[in-house]
């Protein structure tokens, strides 16, 4: 193996210039397989625990550079893209125009359902992108199978449907009503009433964990584990009802737009939330995640957009940089009120729920054109459905796993050892809160209460309080026979002295 | 203006015929796969119980002879045959695949037969006892009517030598046709002689165990009742190296992938590793007997091995490693004396003072016979799997957890006691003393007195 490496590195020498940009395009790819910096094996002094340690990583190495060549050369499909010449814009460019350009069944995923009696639409599409699910505000439910464009099954539940949701696969779906939320199977019959959430506002699925998070009327959040239909989670967020919710599919976190403009994220193993941030003066309106987990999007009622970077919390700079730019723009009838967009999975299609209806329109540069059968395979049959329920039911993640960072998991905690510090920081540190609490600046009390007496004794006590954190060193035990022997050693007559304890 | 949207036809990507395999695209693109580390973890975790829920070692026992099992063969030609020879005399061959039942006798032997070895080629079966004799026998062929009679066979022996003393083991060389005897004295014999063709003594003490080198077909190690090791070369007059431990040796076998390398299992309990050019100090020391080590084999691929010991256990070893992966125990199974690894990797086969061989699953959670392609690339995911993760708690707790027989867990805890002790007690004397003086001994070293060449 070794040989062979070596003689590549010979040949990289002699190749010609197009094939050596081959190699760097294929390390730059390389390095998003590699996942991350590989371990640090200087500090092991362990030689067996080394070498077996390099040997993995020479394997991830290769293993990184198989994948980056397969992802060079044999997947099948390549992404969509829009690119104009000279001063045309690409945000002038109009939906017909693109319906000229390209083939008949990309031009079949632009279309407008205009349904005007059931009231605004949400919209869920599954994992895969071949099943989409509407949801009118009066009660129309519709499943729709997207490739062949067949109604599987609609349903008329004769009451408000705030939100839609897919569970797991198609076989099964929410839908958060009036009182109460609901689960439906595919053929429209109702399975569940979920009384214990109350009113729901906004359902989403966590597809790892298989649980159903939803956020009420009354501002609670709830967690449901599906499968079995506990309970996992509910907290009381504290802030006043939101319909602004939605998962970041990086880490499993929810996160919650407020009317006071922040934004928190939760975990169902805690009462408190994660993360508190003031995003927008006024109330957030939406919320959107990117997948890698990093950006998130909120949109504000001062009309604002603002794009954070989740790593530092912080506003990623300029939404007039090069980064971000207006692509593409599609204006709606007049009249017709947005009620949600969703980017369809694996395909270039965006689906717009409005109150006519939906449209959907197509976003050249926007879906994932390489699928892979084991994640999401939106051709499949329905034996590959039954083993995939299978094989998500068996890797299901326990609600614990949902943390702000998931690189944690199966990582080996830092050994922390906390030095002992010596008596001369002790005494530094004790120093530095005795004037600590010598500085601080009392409230001057009214009404008489303002004694000089009084005001010399609070501060008498902050700097005991102060001084009590850091214990005398004197009184240990060490100390105290030290002391006993010294005093002792002088009492003695000569002739004992050397019966006195000797340090 | 170019336009480019994803379209996919749906001819390419399903079959095209109901016979067709379905067809399957692959993205590894990490994107893909949110939280792919923590399904990782599951999938280990769920491997390291599933290997828990499937491990049934014990395949069968085999029961025939009437004392206990002295010493075992391997026939390197025929996989399926094992010989054992008991403390009464009784050698029989056995059919471990299908029946485990004895195919053949070999009835001759006076007194205890105390080794036993077959020739390279398979054909001559050796064996030596406690009543000076040594037999050599004629291996009968394997047939297809063996399997179907319910009779055993026994044969007569093609030639029975005889000599002073009472013989306590023996070792065929391989590719040649030498073997050897160890009693009073290390003899070096040829089949047709009937007298020994080299002799080597040694002090007064008799040897106890030879093996022959795989690699070296003139080289053998010895070990002898005065806690020597010799190493000797057939064609030089006295021993190559010695090397003197505390405690004697029971067995000694050689790495058949590494072949200057061999363990030596001891009476103190653990197994010592040494490299055969190198003798002064031991490569490893293997741990985890608490009981004086019996008998001790290679497995084929020389990346284990199973030992057998007077505490009524079996425990597998890594060739490298200072602790077992594995320890096989039953409440019938008595004193184990020895212990072979099959020839194929996949069986331990034990003897014990209880009258019985014991047939165990080298890999305690391995399907047998015929597996599919599909559920060979899965068992082998589980196991890289639970590889990853398996020094993290949880899974630790999993993978590591083996129920000990109650008095080598007492025997274990008291022994762990007192290394703590002791431990603490040399830490304190070399914390007071200055620094150099006080000199901790390495494992390796610890129970070597010296080499002498």
């Amino acid at each position: 193996m070794e040989v062979a490496l070596e003689d590549n590195s010979l040949m990289d020498k002699v190749l010609p210039p197009d094939e050596q940009e081959i190699d760097v395009e294929l390390e730059a790819k390389e390095k998003k397989y590699l996942r991350g910096e590989g371990a640090n094996l200087e500090t092991l002094k362990d030689k067996k625990l080394k070498t077996q340690l390099a040997s993995r990583e020479k394997l991830y190495g290769k293993s990184a550079k198989a994948a980056a060549k397969i992802e060079k050369w044999l997947l099948p499909a390549s992404a969509g893209y829009l690119e104009t010449d000279g001063l045309e814009k690409t945000w002038r460019v109009k939906q017909t125009d693109i319906a000229k350009e390209v083939d008949i069944l990309s031009s079949r995923n632009q279309y407008d359902i205009v349904l005007p009696d059931f009231g605004p639409y949400k919209l869920d599409f599954t994992a895969s992108g071949r099943h989409m699910l509407a949801g009118g505000r009066k009660g129309h439910l519709a499943l729709v199978d997207m490739m062949s464009m067949n109604l599987i099954k609609e349903i008329q539940v004769r009451e408000t449907v705030r939100d839609v949701a897919f569970l797991h696969n198609d076989q099964f779906f929410a839908a958060a009503q009036k009182k109460y939320s609901y689960i439906y199977a595919r053929d429209g019959t109702e399975l569940h009433c979920l009384k214990e959430r109350g009113p729901v506002a906004r359902l989403r699925f966590l597809k790892n964990h298989f649980l159903l998070a939803s956020v009420n009327k009354i501002g609670q959040l709830h967690y449901q584990d599906v499968t079995y239909g506990d309970m996992v989670a509910s907290i009381r967020t504290g802030k006043g009802r939101t319909d602004v919710m939605e998962v970041n599919p990086y880490n499993g976190v929810v996160a919650l737009g407020h009317s006071g403009g922040t934004v928190t994220m939760w975990k169902p193993t805690s009462q408190a939330p994660l993360v508190q941030m003031q995003c927008h003066p006024g109330p957030v309106s939406s919320l959107a995640f990117h997948p890698n987990g990093h950006l998130m999007a909120t949109s504000g009622k001062e009309r604002k957009l603002k794009i954070w970077d989740l790593r530092k919390f912080e506003e990623v700079l300029g939404d007039s940089s090069g980064d971000y730019s207006r692509y593409m723009s599609h204006s709606m009838v007049k009249g017709y009120q947005i009620e949600k967009v969703m980017f369809r999975p694996y395909e270039d299609v965006l689906g717009i729920g409005h109150s006519m209806g939906w449209s959907s329109v197509l976003i050249p540069g926007s879906g994932e054109p390489n699928f892979d059968s084991w994640v999401a395979n939106p051709f499949e049959t329905t034996k590959q459905r039954r083993e995939k329920e299978v094989h998500l039911l068996l890797d299901k993640l326990p609600p614990e796993t949902i943390m702000l960072d998931p690189s944690k998991i199966g990582a080996m905690r830092p050994s922390r050892r906390k030095e002992r510090l010596t008596r001369g920081e002790i005494e530094a540190e004790k120093e530095v809160a005795v004037e600590a609490a010598k500085g601080v600046e009392l409230k001057k009390k009214t009404k008489g209460r303002n004694k000089p007496s009084k005001r010399t004794k609070k501060k008498k006590e902050l700097v005991e309080n102060a001084k009590r954190t850091f214990p005398e060193q004197e009184n240990s035990a060490a100390g105290k026979k030290r002391r006993i022997g010294e005093d002792a050693a002088a009492e003695l007559p000569a002739c004992l002295k050397r019966f006195a304890r000797k340090n | 203006m170019r336009i480019k949207t994803i379209s996919r036809s749906v001819d390419e990507f399903t079959r095209e015929r109901s016979q067709d395999l379905q067809r399957v695209f692959h993205n590894f693109d990490p994107s893909l796969r949110p939280m792919e580390k923590a399904v990782e973890y599951q999938r280990a975790l769920t491997a390291a119980k599933l290997e828990k829920i499937f491990a049934r070692p014990f395949v069968g026992a085999m029961d025939g002879h009437r004392d206990g099992i002295s010493c075992m063969a391997k026939n390197p030609n025929y996989l399926k045959g094992i010989f054992s020879a008991s403390m009464d005399g009784d050698i029989r061959l056995w059919d471990i695949a299908t029946s485990r039942r004895t195919v053949c006798q070999f009835p001759g032997h006076l007194g205890a037969v105390r080794g036993l070895t077959v020739s390279t080629d398979g054909n001559v079966l050796v064996s030596c006892g406690t009543d000076c004799n040594v037999r050599l026998w004629s291996v009968p062929r394997p047939s297809l009517e063996d399997s179907d009679l319910s009779s055993e066979k026994s044969t007569e022996p093609s030639a029975v030598y005889t000599c002073k003393n009472a013989l306590l083991a023996v070792d065929h060389q391989f590719e040649g046709d030498l073997f050897a005897t160890a009693g009073a004295q290390l003899d070096i014999w040829n089949h047709n002689r009937s007298q020994p063709v080299q002799s080597f003594t040694s002090g007064s003490h008799s040897v106890i165990s030879v093996r022959f080198n795989p690699g070296e077909p003139d080289i053998l190690a010895t070990s002898s009742g005065d806690n020597h090791i010799s190493i000797y070369d057939i064609r030089m007059s006295s021993a190559a190296r010695k090397i003197l431990m505390r405690t004697k040796t029971n067995s000694i076998a050689w790495n058949p992938m590494e072949p200057m390398n061999f363990t030596a299992a001891n009476e103190d309990g653990n197994c010592y590793s040494f490299d055969g050019r190198k003798n002064e100090e031991a490569k490893c020391v293997h741990k985890d007997h608490v009981s004086a080590v019996m008998d001790i084999d290679f497995s084929p691929t020389g990346r284990e091995f199973v030992t057998g010991s007077y505490d009524r256990s079996v425990r597998i070893f890594p060739y490298n490693g200072g602790h077992s992966r594995e320890i096989y125990h039953t409440k019938r199974m008595q004193r184990v004396f020895c212990v072979k690894y099959s020839s194929d990797a996949t069986y331990v086969i034990s003897g014990s003072d209880d009258t019985n061989l014991r047939l165990w699953k080298a890999k305690a959670s391995e399907q047998l016979g015929v597996i599919l392609p599909r559920e060979q690339k899965k068992h082998e995911y589980n196991e890289a799997v639970k590889n990853r993760y398996k020094h993290l708690p949880e899974i630790k707790r999993i993978v590591r957890h083996r129920h000990l027989p109650k008095p080598i867990y007492k025997a274990k805890a008291e022994s762990r006691a007192m290394n703590d002790a002791k431990r603490r007690k040399d830490d304190r004397r070399k914390a007071h003393s200055a620094p150099g003086t006080v000199v901790t001994e390495s494992h390796r070293t610890r129970r070597i007195i010296k080499e002498v060449e």
